[in-house]
């Protein structure tokens, strides 16, 4: 899918990441930036988004909590939150299993924020949705099955 | 120039939530115009956060990010008059920062 | 095309009986996702766009719509929308929110308004006007309906759009009234709002514009009925014409006194 005829380093000269990438290394020691997991994002099975991710063992973990209902009205919109009450969580990310691409978002979590986020992704079809938290280097999940339905005349 | 974002910052028991709306169309590339030609993918793949000028939180996205992307993250600490910016750079290169105040 | 069959097939099955425990946990599954859907609706962002346009010199006359009179005096926005539409004596018309803005764009801005009433909806054109209606409807968010029938113009308006809301034709016999006539119907998961009953037309009426989720588009209410007739195999109304404006009177006046909800987001 995306950017598949670029290779990385010319993705970055493309869009001058590179350049940004560069100057918050500098301004910002903080916190560094990762450049964009494009193995990871164009991945096409969960095991080839995990290793991209370098996931091992994941395992279900009743302190990672996804919000979600039950049902999406329309898979272009659906609404996901993830809350890891998991110690030194550093990142959260939804993975979607139909889709043609798991991996919807990750989110560094900084020691100035609470492992709570929220957004929207799009879904082709019913599936099991994924919150993947990484806490002490070690990775947790909470899936849920959000039902896609068939969308109506509209409103 | 990409149009502004919205976005609402509010503090609570020493806690800022932050509610984000970007304007993106977040073409994911599978898509194909009226013409059958596909869709060249263009999405948002990088965002950034910062309370004061001190960055707080930072995520990438793929294309299955919706159009007109919502967001929403919680900073310990922050109070009412705080600044709270959000940038984001899309796969063209393109950026845009918004700035909002803690109420 | 298919799809839309298969609307006008579903639209005939109301559903009862056994599939209804199941149907009453889906309804409430999604009025779960609608809720989540409701903080941080981006048709935010289409306010703001708006409200960038009212306030931006444009057209011939390069100056802005800051000087519209939207019905409660000029540059009056706030409140506005919920008395939409009415009669306004410098046209002698009853315009709705979009009619009202051409006849701004033409007399102040000096703009040229065939080119937008035939522009396609999803052109730049119609999503300024959408940008300007969502951001009028924003400022009688919470509001009241409040639709007078006072003028004979107006009751007069409402009289063609009931007539117009029960009008076999097309192809199929199809009236507004075949899927929008009665209470408890649904297409798949989506409920239809009874436009004959007051409960169901301050439903509808307070809920547009509305953020389509679908397609990411803001949908004004001329989009709306003008996606209606296109369903019901009826030619496109003319954008704003009086047909269109009947429809929308006869809805906001079964609607008054609910509250507005505007601008809204739907599937």
């Amino acid at each position: 899918m995306m950017l598949a005829s670029q290779d990385r380093r010319g993705f970055l000269r493309h869009t001058g990441l590179f350049g940004l990438a560069i100057s918050a290394l500098t301004f910002l020691p903080r916190m560094a930036h990762a450049a964009w997991n494009k193995p990871a994002f164009d991945a096409k099975t969960m095991a080839d988004a995990y290793k991209a991710m370098g996931v091992e063992n994941p395992t279900a973990s009743a302190d990672v909590t996804l919000v979600a209902s039950d049902i999406a009205e329309n898979g272009a919109v659906v609404p996901v939150q993830a809350i890891s009450k998991i110690p030194n969580t550093t990142q959260i990310s939804f993975l979607v299993e139909k889709n043609p691409n798991m991996l919807a978002a990750a989110f560094d979590i900084g020691p100035d924020m609470l492992a709570d986020v929220t957004t929207r992704i799009k879904m082709g079809q019913t599936s099991n949705v994924i919150a993947l938290v990484k806490a002490d280097g070690k990775y947790f999940t909470a899936a849920k099955e959000i039902k896609v339905t068939l969308g109506g005349c509209g409103g | 120039m990409p149009n502004p974002m919205k976005i609402r910052a509010a503090s609570k028991d020493g806690v800022t939530e932050v509610k984000v709306l970007m304007n993106h169309e977040m073409e994911t590339g599978f898509r194909k115009d009226s013409s059958g030609a596909p869709i060249p993918a263009w999405f948002i793949t990088d965002v950034v956060a910062k309370l004061n000028g001190k960055e707080v939180m930072q995520a990438q996205w793929g294309a299955s990010v919706s159009k007109n992307p919502y967001l929403a993250f919680k900073i310990k600490g922050g109070a009412a008059g705080d600044k709270v910016s959000v940038t984001w750079t899309d796969s063209k290169g393109e950026t845009r920062t918004d700035e909002a105040t803690v109420s | 095309m298919k799809r839309h069959h298969l609307c006008i097939a579903f639209a005939a099955v109301i559903s009862a009986g056994a599939a209804r425990a199941e149907t009453d946990s889906s309804l409430q599954s999604i009025e779960q996702y609608r809720e989540a859907l409701r903080d941080g609706n981006p048709a935010e962002l289409f306010e703001a766009q708006g409200e960038e346009i009212w306030k931006t010199p444009a057209g011939p006359k390069n100056v802005s719509l800051e000087q519209c009179d939207l019905g409660l005096g000029a540059g009056v926005v706030k409140g506005a929308f919920a008395q939409l539409p009415r009669w306004f004596k410098d046209t002698d018309r009853v315009q709705d929110t979009e009619s009202r803005l051409l006849t701004c764009k033409e007399k102040l801005q000096g703009v040229d308004i065939k080119a937008i009433i035939k522009a396609p909806f999803g052109s730049p054109e119609k999503d300024e006007m959408n940008a300007l209606v969502t951001y009028i409807s924003g400022a009688s968010k919470d509001m009241p309906v409040k639709v007078s029938l006072a003028h004979p113009k107006e009751q007069a308006m409402f009289n063609l759009g009931r007539r117009m809301f029960y009008f076999e034709a097309g192809p199929h016999d199809f009236s507004c009234a075949t899927c929008h006539g009665q209470s408890g119907a649904r297409i798949r998961l989506q409920e239809l709002p009874d436009l004959t009953i007051g409960k169901g037309a301050g439903v509808a009426w307070t809920s547009w514009p509305a953020y389509r989720v679908s397609s990411g588009q803001m949908w004004s209410m001329q989009w709306r009925l003008a996606d209606c007739f296109r369903q019901q195999r009826f030619p496109e109304p003319n954008y704003t014409s009086d047909v269109t404006v009947a429809l929308s009177m006869f809805m906001a006046a079964m609607a008054n006194d609910a509250k507005l909800d505007t601008p809204g987001i739907k599937r």
